[in-house]
Parts: C-alpha cells; sequence; structure tokens
C-alpha cells in the first residue's frame, strides 16, 4: 500500500475543492480523502460541510453510515478477508480463525506494530475461487491458511 | 509475425497469479526472441481454469491452463506460440464443452476481446445495436425491449420495457439512466466479469437506454470491492469520449449522453435502487417508500431508468439482433438468457450462460461437477444471502423466476452457492440474520430492530433454551419483517431463515454446542455497530 500522508488540512481544502462541483460530490469527496490520508479525519466533516453547504451532521451521518471510511489510520496493509456465504462454504471460518491466532487481533484491529490491519468484507466478487481475500486493493482466490501465512509474512517483514 | 497471446486481467484471474503469467510471457518471449502481442483480455468464466492463456493460431485460439508461472518456461519450449501440445493444452477454447454447450448473448464478447480496444469491440459486433436504434423511434426502441421479454436481472425481475416506457412518458427536462453495479450479493460476480472483460457493451446498452427515454446524463454505481472494474471501466469512458460515442454528439447523432461511473462505499443496502440514488446523491444510502417511482422521481427527484447491470448489457444484442431473437431463447415468462454463476464448493465454479429452464442439477453436475470437496451435495444456495436454501431434493427446479417462486425460493441475479454435507444450517440461517443487522440501513424498524432480535432467537434455539417457543417466535418474527420491511433486505432475509428451518429442521434439533466453538463468532453486535467502529 502506498505511504499514507498525514493529516494536512491544506492538502484536504485542495482535495474537495477538486470534487466539489459534482453532482452529489459527497461520496467521491470522502473517497479522495481516504485515499490520500487513509482514512476520513474528524477534522475533514467541517471542511466538507461548508464546501458543500451541508450541516456538519448531515457529514458526519454519511461518514459513519458506510462501512468503508476509516475513522482512525489503517496499518501499512490491510487484509480483508470475506465473510459472505460463498467463502463460507470453502471455509473462510477456519481461514479468519487462523489470521486472528496467527497475528493476535480480531476482524477490524491492527496489529500493535501497525503493519497489518484485518477487515471483514462481505464480497469480492470471486465466489468461484473461495475462500478470497484482498490485500492492499490486490485479490487472491482459493486462500489456504498457508498462502495467508504468505501473505502476512510479505505485509508484515521489517523493511 | 506477431503472435497474439491473452492471458486475462479479470479480477478472479489475476487472484491465482495471472499478472505473474502474463510477465513471465512477455520475458521469456523477449529472452527467446519471439515475437508476440500481448492482449490483456476479461475472462472466459471457466474460473478452475484461470490463469487460461490463449494463444491466437490461423486455425483456432488454442487454450491452457491453468497456467502457473513456473510453467512459462515449459510451454514456450514446447512450442506454444504456435498452438503445439503441452501437458496443459485444453485444445480450441471454443471447443471446451463448458463454453460450447452455453448460450452466450450478453457475454458473447467477454474473454474474446481486448476489453479496452474500441476497434475489436466493433470488429466483433459492437454498436450495431446503437446503429439500429438511432434509426428508431423512441417508442420503437423501448417496443423492442418490451417485446423481448427482458426482465430486470438485478433479482426483481420487473420487465425492462415497462420501467423505460414510463421514463419515456415522463415530462422533465432532465432524466437519468442509472446503471446498477453494485453486485453484493455472496456468488455473484457476473457484473464484474462485464467490467472487467466488455466494458463497452454497458456503456452501449446505456446509450441506447439514454436515447429511448430521453436521457442525458448516466451513472454507473460500482462498488467498491471492484476497484479493476472500477478502473477498467474509467478508461473505457475515457476511450469512447475520444472516440465520439459519449459527449454532445453520441455517434453523430446530435445527441448527447453523459456518463461517470461512481464509487460505493462498502454498504450491501445500496444495491437497492432507491439507497443507490441517495447514495449517489451523496447521503447515507437509506431507502425511499415507494411510490414515488424512480421512474418519475428518481435521481435528484428526476425521472430515471435505474436497472441492474446485465440488463443494460443485454439491450445491445436485444436492438441488434431483433426482439424475436432473444426473446426465442427460454422458457415460460423468462425470455432469453441466465447468466448463472456457479459458487462456492463447487468443482468447476465459472459463468454459465444459459437460455432459462435448465434445471439446478444440471448446472450445478452437468456444469459444476459436483462440489470441490468430493462430499455429498447437502444444501444450495440461489439469489444471494437473501435467497432461500434449497435440499437435493429441490434440484429439478428449473432455472425459472416462476418457478423458484413456486418453491418459496428466489433466482434473483442468478448465483448458486453450493454447500457440502458440512454445513450447518443453524449457523446459516444465524449468519443470515447478523448479515441483515449489519447491513440494514435503519429505516423501517422490523429490518433494524427484527434483525437483530433474530439473531438473539437463534442463539438460544442453538443453545437449545425453550426452543419449541422460540422457534415460534422465530416464525413470527420472520412473518413481521417480510410483511412490515420496507424494502427487500428485511422483507427477504426471512427467505434464508424460514427455508433451513423448513429443510433442515435436524440442523436446529441438536444438542446444545458444548464448547464454545460455534458461538466463537457469534457476540451479538448492537445495532449499527460495525466490528470497525
Amino acid at each position: 500500500m502506498s505511504e499514507m500522508q498525514a493529516w494536512d488540512a491544506d492538502r484536504a481544502q485542495a482535495r474537495i475543492r477538486e470534487l466539489e462541483h459534482l453532482p452529489g460530490a459527497l461520496l467521491p469527496i470522502l473517497h479522495a480523502l481516504q485515499e490520500e490520508f487513509g482514512y476520513i479525519s474528524s477534522d475533514a466533516a467541517p471542511l466538507i460541510a461548508s464546501a458543500l453547504n451541508l450541516s456538519h451532521a448531515e457529514v458526519h451521518g454519511v461518514i459513519s453510515f458506510y462501512h468503508d471510511f476509516r475513522h482512525a489510520a489503517p496499518g501499512k496493509h490491510v487484509l480483508r478477508i470475506c465473510r459472505a456465504e460463498s467463502c463460507q462454504s470453502m471455509g473462510c471460518d477456519a481461514l479468519i480463525q487462523h489470521v486472528e491466532q496467527r497475528l493476535g487481533v480480531k476482524l477490524g484491529e491492527t496489529t500493535p506494530d501497525r503493519s497489518l490491519t484485518i477487515e471483514q468484507v462481505f464480497c469480492l466478487g470471486n465466489c468461484a475461487l473461495s475462500p478470497a481475500v484482498m490485500l492492499d486493493g490486490e485479490p487472491y482466490g482459493r486462500v489456504s491458511p498457508g498462502v495467508a501465512d504468505f501473505l502476512i509474512d510479505s505485509s508484515t517483514r521489517p523493511q | 509475425m506477431s503472435v497474439k497471446i491473452y492471458v486475462p486481467r479479470d479480477s478472479a484471474a489475476l487472484s491465482v497469479g495471472a499478472e505473474g503469467v502474463a510477465r513471465a510471457i512477455a520475458r521469456e518471449a523477449s529472452l527467446r526472441g519471439v515475437d508476440i502481442t500481448l492482449v490483456r483480455n476479461g475472462s472466459r468464466g471457466m474460473f478452475w481454469l484461470e490463469p487460461l492463456v490463449e494463444v491466437e493460431t490461423s486455425l483456432a485460439r488454442i487454450a491452457y491452463g491453468p497456467v502457473s508461472r513456473e510453467a512459462v518456461p515449459g510451454l514456450f519450449d514446447a512450442g506454444f506460440f504456435e498452438g503445439k501440445n503441452h501437458a496443459l493444452s485444453l485444445g480450441p477454447t471454443e471447443e471446451i464443452p463448458y463454453l460450447k454447450r452455453q448460450e452466450r448473448l450478453t457475454f458473447a464478447r467477454c474473454g474474446i476481446v481486448d476489453p479496452l480496444s474500441l476497434s475489436d469491440y466493433i470488429a466483433h459486433g459492437g454498436y450495431r445495436g446503437l446503429q439500429r436504434a438511432l434509426t428508431l423511434t423512441p417508442e420503437d426502441i423501448v417496443a423492442e425491449v418490451t417485446n423481448s421479454g427482458l426482465r430486470g436481472r438485478g433479482g426483481a425481475g420487473f420487465p425492462t420495457g415497462v420501467k423505460w416506457q414510463t421514463v419515456l412518458g415522463a415530462q422533465s427536462e432532465q432524466k437519468y439512466i442509472c446503471c446498477n453495479a453494485d453486485e453484493g450479493d455472496s456468488g455473484t460476480y457476473a457484473d464484474r466479469m462485464i467490467m472487467e472483460g466488455d466494458p463497452f457493451v454497458l456503456i452501449e446498452g446505456m446509450t441506447i437506454a439514454a436515447i429511448a427515454v430521453g436521457a442525458t446524463q448516466g451513472y454507473i454505481y460500482c462498488r467498491s470491492e471492484y476497484p479493476q472494474a472500477f478502473r477498467t471501466m474509467q478508461r473505457a469512458i475515457a476511450i469512447a469520449y475520444e472516440s465520439g460515442y459519449l459527449g454532445a454528439n453520441v455517434a453523430g447523432s446530435g445527441q448527447r449522453f453523459d456518463l461517470e461511473v461512481r464509487l460505493g462505499a462498502g454498504a450491501y443496502i445500496c444495491g437497492e435502487e432507491t439507497s443507490m440514488l441517495e447514495s449517489l446523491e451523496g447521503k447515507r444510502g437509506q431507502i425511499r417508500p415507494k411510490p414515488p417511482l424512480p421512474a418519475l422521481e428518481g435521481l435528484f427527484r428526476k425521472p430515471t431508468v435505474v436497472n441492474n447491470l446485465i440488463t443494460l448489457a443485454t439491450v445491445p444484442i436485444i436492438l441488434d439482433q431483433g426482439a424475436e431473437y432473444y426473446r426465442d431463447f427460454g422458457m415460460g415468462k423468462s425470455r432469453g438468457t441466465l447468466t448463472i454463476q456457479l459458487a462456492g464448493n463447487i468443482k468447476y465454479g465459472g459463468l454459465v450462460e444459459k437460455a432459462f429452464g435448465i434445471t439446478l442439477r444440471d448446472a450445478i453436475y452437468a456444469f459444476g461437477g459436483g462440489t470441490a470437496t468430493g462430499r455429498p451435495l447437502r444444501a444450495v444456495q440461489v439469489g444471494g444471502p437473501l435467497g432461500a436454501y434449497f435440499p437435493d431434493s429441490f434440484l429439478d427446479t428449473p432455472l425459472d423466476y416462476e418457478a423458484f417462486a413456486a418453491r418459496k425460493g428466489m433466482l434473483g441475479h442468478g448465483g448458486i452457492v453450493v454447500f457440502d454435507d458440512t454445513v450447518d444450517l443453524a449457523k446459516q440461517a444465524r449468519f443470515a440474520m447478523e448479515f441483515c443487522a449489519i447491513e440494514s440501513c435503519g429505516k423501517c424498524t422490523p429490518c433494524r430492530v427484527g434483525s437483530t432480535r433474530g439473531v438473539e432467537v437463534i442463539d438460544r434455539i442453538i443453545a437449545n433454551r425453550n426452543r419449541t417457543q422460540n422457534l415460534r417466535l422465530l416464525d413470527d418474527l420472520c412473518e413481521l419483517m417480510t410483511d412490515g420491511s420496507l424494502c427487500a433486505l428485511g422483507g427477504l432475509i426471512p427467505l434464508p431463515v424460514q427455508s433451513a428451518i423448513r429443510h433442515f429442521p435436524e440442523d436446529f434439533d441438536k444438542p446444545a454446542p458444548t464448547s464454545p466453538e460455534l458461538l466463537l463468532r457469534t457476540e451479538t453486535l448492537p445495532h449499527g455497530t460495525h466490528p470497525r467502529n
């Protein structure tokens, strides 16, 4: 995953300006900010609210509605593991248990060294090759515990 | 002469190493001085064979698969770039029985063309549908779609032509075409395959819809779990603009159509059409009560066609070949083809486009080859997380909207998830309620509160606490959710729950688990809290 920038109000303001003219600009703006900083800082909501002429509460309501938008910075890498039915039929519960035990963190948490965040996701559209995961936006199919270990090793190795 | 070699850039192919294979082929070719042109196509949809590499010869395209990076030097040694034999050789791609037995109309080009080559698209029959549409009146285009019998492929199965007619008849300065590409149902990936493998067919379908109803702006709402599809769609749209197929003067017709692809943000409910419209407007994806219909008051309260991606991607062939050609496929009121997606515990998982009417058994065994684990099949969930669980005694049900409804099931988007005999249907029923609790938009009480109560009741049933009374309570709750929810999420989640109880009662009649294993992942979440928050 690319190195995230630390929160920077000027940079955020610039990204907001690029997109504020779009009809229904709020989601594109939130995606842009998360791409830039890895999460949506609580400082972002007032900037967006003022640019789009919305109330602070409306912006906060949208941020909190969608599972994608994070409220805190994730680890350096993000591993998303599918928990939906197709992957269940191929043992994703055991896979998740393996990953959680190996890392000592639960879905939705980040390893203490902040190298890896693991998250649940409901369907990656790779259901003929279940169980499926996504590491930093790259898809992996037929993920055995061994493959998961390999992905974890490659993300947590000190560089 | 340069040899064309195809290595898919479809997400599923990438997930099993297609990128490494493509790089290895390029490197090996350059080392050996073999002149090749690498084409990154979509997938043919035979995922157990991915990465499936194809070589174009003077006679046919020859397939090799599944190819690993390590196998590439051996393939060159064997002369695969001339279509020669190798242990991974599968013969001419079109002759592979899995493909040969299909009727590919919507997917006619997927996996064959270079997804980002407009000339390839046109050479394979692309934009003929639009050319014909431009010679027709809007009423005639709509009539063509109506007469084809095309029904919404997102799951509800509403006649597409009727929806278009409503938008055509609405008076407004601004109308919209919205493509629902929020393919959140587990077991489905057809939308993704089209966006990654044949994006121009969607652009063409939306353009035809726009011209038919008088819309000038379109949006594709693509789920964020599909980054590869999103990028491919963005690039295809840019190419269509550069070539005059989008913009102020579509294909020289003097008509305007602008198109943009937008990203969702991980909310399953945004696959519901009114939630999707709210989300496109930049709001919480909470559903709107209907009426008003989106056809009359849709995006920004203007008349809007909201169609599923496969529906829109099927429009070009209907306009090109005519309504009758399409209608001649299928059975009963389900006309044309269904894009069956074989998923889960299945040996040969993949996309099977067939006329409506083949049985579930044929799909799972004649195409899918049974379970991947080789264990007996015990349950099948068709139509995504809101679809019923069927036992093997239901496998002779034909894939047809009405036949599924008659068995209290739902054909939905055509996704089929297979489970072997290790499945625990009580656990699946619990998951259905848990999923509903996580994904409920919160607008209506039956769904918002009912789903959390449902998890709790099923936990008590599993733990054998007042089992008989709690089963009755669950049934009552399901009835209330079915009748009282505003949309299909709360309204249909009882389908998997009640079908599990009806067809697999033994799974709800086991001794309470002695180990905490079964309840390991089952800590009840307070409503609205996502584990991430």
